[in-house]
């Protein structure tokens, strides 16, 4: 017997309510169910990020979380920053630094970097060994880190008069 | 890597929840969920039935009385980190809990979590240890116990709660007085589980005399330890460079276990360095604390 | 090259922003997972946890009971063809003693951790797991070979039951005479090398999704692959499909390193059961099979000796390699050491070189390319081999490499070997001692010795290494591109390069805007698809911007003459009067005298009973193949300063300087970020990365909190400094940048570490080293050191 159990939450803003067999995790939930399929999975264990979603507004291993622990939740994803044709600040930032190569970290690495430029936007800027340690729960194994760290250097310490 | 079928239960006491454990024999209790999900992924485990204990809001808390910091063991890992309580009263905690993780699991994991996961190098077990914490343990129809963090192991990844028993809160009795902390680990990358992991507590007399040593080792077995002779070698001497050296080369004796990655020997090699180390962070950070009652 | 070929037009050469990336930060990429066709069902592969054992049974029926199972299927149910063939070589060669690829499951013997038993499809992946956990299969366990060495010894077990031995090649590589060259030596230096390498672990696992189309008799295969023009040739024969009833797509592929690029027994499997099922099936490899399932690249072992003059100037090198091959021969067969021999030279002058190479069975899954390919273990094994010289003589590091450098007035320099295409190894352009020089200068190298000093002093063991490489790219045999401007007016280049990550659909755009005087913009570049182009090959051996740039070149020009011909025809003025500009084909004296490339696509798609001028075909389009003659070498220079902590065994790269020459940039910010992703992944393999088996051949290192990938705070800032000698071999004068970074990496990092702990006398052989190995080798050296 499957034991379903009805979710009611808010994706990027708006409402959602499914029923979801318990043992889906919230990642699968949102690429299967809701086809949100900018949550990428790449290990199920924790340990890469790729997954990462805000849940109230916490970064959080979508692997690592049942569906059914997000009812009532108000959950982000990739999907709910900017589009293509009107990216927000980080997008445009990943994107002018070449940020990312294959793509398939990048929703993760956002969703995680969205948590901490929404906590430090009135925090002096951020050392890069501050936004290293902030990516260390994300694995990218194209980029080399380094110029998504310039990515965020870049949306962190605007040249004087942007932004 | 999708879990086996479970029947899942979201308590919202943990009157509700203990009842749920003893009513259900083959129950996994979830808390922050970063170790037990992979495992259930991995379908290294497959319960029955999951309790959720994310819904029992009186399970997380942190404040101080008399003396002892009481921590809810649904306390995220996170809000231990930024606790000013916390802070205050047990910067030990606060040092360790920086070093487990990463950001996206300190926000879900939880203290209690990570006592009942129990690995061998786990910040927060090496931390309590030292702080002689006391795990108290809950089970349906008000029975409680209270468990020295010494008798916390049943062995590897394994627990001394007893079946329908739950983790509900944790004591970090604190020391007063003039007093420093250190706590040092070494893993192989940042946020990784420590090899070896030493936490130490220093109290100092009027003279500046140690008059009270705490060294946990975390990594060398089941459950941290805390080598007697090591305490012993501080207690009464004045904090110097050499007597931690000799103090650090007694840790090199205890006990420690080979796995595919790591050798006995290197672990005893790491506790001795590390322990020098965190026992000059201690000397290093003196502070005078007096604990009242704060929230 | 004629002018109107030149590629110096306004976006070649510029650091442009990247064409895939609005998709790929929205959340709005096509990756196989995406894919969520209706009726789709799921498939979950039964894995033998054995490294070797004969099967005696499988049972399936507790399997197929489960609620929402479609089908479970073990050898015995495979269509007859798949239970016949096994993969192919897609790289054979003669020099093959043993030929034994891998079935497309198990039958009765199974020679890996991981190799497939019986596949259960079901309604989705969940269900199909615990369906899999039922299928019953008994095994009787036969010995394993988990060391290649132990498993070339005599009476060895065998990987593959009833086989005589382990070996499958022995190949001699002979330049000049190594014996009269030692005879004359002033100083022989010997070296036993332990060379590791992980695997690509690319952050999107394998996966696959079969369509059929019921309606036209045909499938579709989605995959992330680094080769789908390759595949479909497989499938074709394994499956026994006519060409137009198999179309294989590589949508957005996460990251692919190399172990991408090769067949796998799933992708036969899966589209076999979707035909017989006749509904979608997907399969997605979950991060434990990847561990036991996907290819990698792992051990070689190496004994090498080189013989110096009075001057540290190498006479001769010899020795032999060792390469542990997995459990079957993969189908890119002997590349991986054939690829490492004929890179050990690397920018020296080698007169004499003898090596002979050993590929032998183990009981592991089979190995294949991760980026560099065996390249990264020969810059390896040669830079130390430098540094053991410098420590020999009491020369400096640098000193010794740059007595041994090819010189730029050497060029086109000839190796005398044969690399794996068959073609011989000629340098085509380069400057080494000037990549050095410069990567010295940026490292601050001279006055590096007062730094570690000063360091010293402080009880600090700084160090510094440096490696330099060659690196053969662009590999052959070709590259297919198709420049099309549709009727509805939208350029379209299409390819067989495949990327994953690589950015070709910005460079190849860039090309291509150039010839045809329009925005990268409004060029849509197809990739990966054989429905998009009928021949192709791929993306990987840092070889796409040669072969798919230089045939996206080819056709682009081919496009303009064609445009310009018939816009000719179309306005009555000769062809030499008309310019080609902002989407039309004017008139260069009266440009409003112009046709519209939509206008002339409609004109060139022909009208009945109307004649296009005739020394046009029809189509605005062209389709182009770029055969190199032979590989572009690209060249550099790495230099890493460590701090090493001599008490716990961490090393903290603390500097990172790099000059890297790969040609002319079609876009220098993605050459840049080649460079880095590859830099780190060799950051890795010196650092982190190693694959445990017990001695059973058992994989011990199966999740990523066992197999350590490089975070963000694992890597210092790293300073790039590029040069440019273009290649004579193609039109752009481009040469491969995609492995580049990783190569030289490895070698410097473990040449810091050692120069870091060269008061204690270490000397490192191998790679990875982890703090307990660096511990370890300071206390063998120096046993007082911790007392």
């Amino acid at each position: 017997m499957k034991d379903i159990t009805t979710v009611r939450l808010t994706v990027n803003g708006e409402a959602v309510e499914r029923a979801v067999e318990s043992r889906v995790s919230l990642a699968d939930f949102l690429r299967d169910d809701l086809r949100l399929t900018g949550t990428h999975l790449g290990c199920e264990h924790g340990v890469c990020g790729a997954c990462t979603v805000l849940v109230d507004g916490k970064s959080a291993r979508a692997c690592l979380m049942l569906a059914v622990q997000a009812d009532g939740a108000a959950v982000r994803t990739v999907e709910g920053l900017g589009t293509p044709e009107n990216l927000n600040p980080l997008q445009r930032a990943m994107m002018e630094h070449h940020g990312l190569q294959c793509g398939f970290c990048t929703p993760g690495m956002l969703m995680t970097l969205t948590e901490f430029i929404e906590q430090r936007r009135d925090s002096p800027p951020p050392s890069e060994a501050e936004i290293r340690e902030v990516l260390s729960g994300n694995i990218c194994r194209c980029t080399g880190y380094q110029t998504i760290v310039d990515a965020v250097m870049a949306v962190l310490n605007p040249p004087d008069g942007a932004a | 890597m999708k879990p086996a079928p479970f029947k899942y239960h979201a308590p919202r006491t943990t009157g509700d929840a203990l009842r749920l454990l003893a009513d259900n024999g083959d129950a996994c209790v979830l808390a922050g969920g970063q170790s037990l999900m992979p495992m259930l992924n991995f379908r290294l485990l497959a319960p029955a039935h999951v309790i959720d204990l994310n819904r029992v809001p009186a399970l997380a808390g942190i404040r101080v009385e008399q003396n002892v910091l009481h921590v809810g063991a649904m306390t995220r890992q996170g809000d231990l980190e930024t606790s000013s309580v916390v802070r205050d009263a047990a910067p030990l905690l606060q040092a360790a809990v920086r070093q487990v993780g990463h950001r996206q699991t300190r926000n879900r994991g939880t203290l209690g979590g990570s006592l009942c996961h129990l690995d061998p190098a786990a910040e927060l077990v090496t931390a309590a240890m030292a702080m002689d914490a006391t795990l108290i343990a809950e089970s349906a129809g008000g029975g409680t116990r209270r468990i020295p963090i010494a008798a916390w192991s049943a062995g590897y990844l394994t627990n001394a709660l007893r079946p329908g028993e739950m983790l509900t809160a944790i004591e970090f009795p604190l020391w007063r007085g003039a007093q420093g902390h250190g706590f040092v680990e070494f893993a192989r990358r940042k946020g990784d589980f420590a090899i070896i992991g030493v936490a130490t507590l220093l109290a100092f007399d009027a003279a500046g005399t140690i008059a009270r040593a705490a060294v946990a080792i975390g990594g060398c077995g089941p459950l941290p330890q805390r080598p007697a002779a090591v305490e012993q070698a501080l207690i009464g001497q004045r904090p110097s460079a050499p007597l931690f050296k000799e103090a650090a080369r007694l840790a090199a004796t205890i006990e420690a276990h080979s796995d595919a990655h790591v050798r006995a020997d290197y672990r005893r090699h790491l506790a001795r360095v590390l322990t020098e180390r965190a026992l000059a962070e201690a000397a290093n950070r003196v502070h005078d604390a007096g604990h009242g009652a704060s929230q | 090259m004629s002018d109107e070929g030149k590629a110096d037009g306004g976006y070649f050469g510029r650091s442009i922003l990247r064409k895939e990336d609005p998709a790929l930060l929205t959340g709005r990429g096509r990756f196989v997972d995406d894919l969520q066709p209706d009726r789709l069902l799921h498939a979950c592969i039964v894995r033998s946890p054995h490294a070797h054992a004969r099967i005696t049974r499988v049972d399936t029926s507790a399997a197929a009971a489960v609620p929402g199972v479609k089908a479970v299927y073990a050898f015995a149910d495979l269509p007859p063809m798949l239970q016949q063939k096994r993969l192919p070589l897609m790289s054979a060669n003669p020099l093959i003693k043993q030929p034994l690829t891998q079935p497309v499951m198990a039958n009765d013997e199974v020679r890996f951790a991981g190799e497939s038993v019986a596949v259960v499809i079901a309604e989705s992946r969940r269900v199909a797991e615990d369906a899999a956990a039922l299928v019953d299969v008994t095994y009787e366990a036969l010995p394993a070979v988990n060391d290649v060495r132990k498993g070339l010894e005599a009476n060895a077990p065998t990987v593959h039951a009833g086989t005589a031995s382990n070996l499958v090649a022995r190949v001699p590589f002979v330049v000049g005479d190594t014996d009269v060259a030692f005879k004359g030596a002033a100083r022989v230096v010997k070296a036993s090398f332990d060379t590791h390498r992980g695997g690509g672990f690319s952050m999107e696992t394998r996966g696959c999704l079969a369509v059929p189309d019921l309606n036209a008799g045909s499938y579709t295969l989605y995959l992330t692959s680094q080769s789908p023009h390759r595949i479909k040739r497989v499938l074709m024969d394994m499956l026994e499909f006519a060409d137009h009833e198999i179309r294989v797509i590589a949508p957005d592929v996460g990251g692919g390193f190399g172990p991408k690029g090769s067949f796998y027994a799933e992708y036969a499997l899966i589209t076999a059961c979707a035909m017989r099922l006749g509904q979608p099936l997907k399969w997605i490899e979950d991060r434990a099979e990847n561990f036991v399932a996907t290819q990698q690249e792992r051990d070689m072992f190496w004994d090498l000796e080189v013989a110096i003059d009075a001057g540290a100037r190498i006479l001769g090198l010899r020795g032999r390699l060792i390469h542990e091959n997995g459990a079957y021969v993969a189908p890119l067969g002997l590349i991986l050491p054939w690829i490492a021999v004929t890179h050990v030279q690397g920018p020296y002058v080698i007169p004499n070189f003898s090596i002979e190479m050993l590929v032998a069975f183990t009981n592991k899954v089979p190995t294949s390319p991760v980026r560099g390919a065996g390249r990264p273990q020969a810059v390896f094994v040669m830079e130390r081999l430098m540094d053991h010289i410098a420590r020999a003589t009491g020369l400096d590091p640098a000193e010794v490499r740059r007595r041994n450098f090819i010189q730029p007035s050497q060029m086109p320099y000839n190796c005398q070997l044969i690399a794996r295409d068959g073609k011989p190894v000629i340098y085509d352009s380069g400057d080494y001692p000037e990549a050095q020089r410069r990567a010295l200068a940026m490292a601050r190298y001279a006055d590096f010795r007062a730094r570690q000093a000063a360091a010293r002093t402080e009880g600090k063991h700084l160090g510094i290494g440096m490696a330099s490489f060659v690196e053969g790219t662009g590999l052959g045999p070709y590259e297919s591109a198709t420049v099309r401007v549709a009727t509805n007016g939208k350029i379209i280049v299409c390819t067989g390069a495949a990327p994953q990550g690589q950015s070709h659909k910005t460079t190849l755009a860039q090309i291509c805007a150039d010839l045809l005087q329009v925005s990268p913009g409004v060029i849509d570049v197809v990739t990966g698809d054989t429905g998009a182009i009928a021949i192709g090959v791929g993306t990987f051996a840092a070889r796409s911007a040669v072969n798919a740039g230089s045939a996206v070149h080819m056709a682009g020009i081919e496009v303009r003459h064609k445009a310009i011909l018939l816009a000719a025809s179309m306005l009555k003025v000769s062809p030499e009067k008309l310019d080609i500009g902002a989407g039309y084909v004017y008139n260069v004296a009266q440009p409003d005298q112009r046709k519209s490339l939509r206008e002339i696509a409609i004109y060139a798609a022909g009208s009945p009973g109307y004649a296009l001028p005739g020394e046009v075909t029809p189509g605005l389009e062209h389709t182009a193949y770029f055969t190199p003659e032979r590989s572009t070498y690209s060249n550099g220079c790495h230099v890493v300063e460590a701090e090493v902590d001599i008490w716990t065994g961490q090393v903290t790269l603390t500097g990172y300087w790099i000059v890297d020459d790969c040609g002319r940039a079609i876009n220098p910010q993605v050459v840049y970020g080649q460079v880095l992703g590859g830099t780190v992944h060799g950051i890795g393999n010196a650092l982190l990365e190693r694959l445990l088996f017990d001695e059973h051949a058992q994989p011990l290192t199966t999740s990523f909190a066992d197999y350590l990938l490089p975070l963000a705070t694992d890597v210092p800032r790293i300073e790039i400094g590029h040069m440019e000698s273009p290649s004579p071999l193609n039109p752009l004068g481009v040469k491969g940048a995609g492995e580049g970074g990783t190569l030289p990496a490895i070698a410097a990092v473990i040449g810091a570490i050692e120069d870091a702990l060269s008061p204690f006398g270490v000397t490192i052989n191998e790679t990875p080293v982890s703090p307990m190995r660096i511990v370890d080798l300071i206390r063998a050296a120096a046993p007082e050191t911790y007392a």
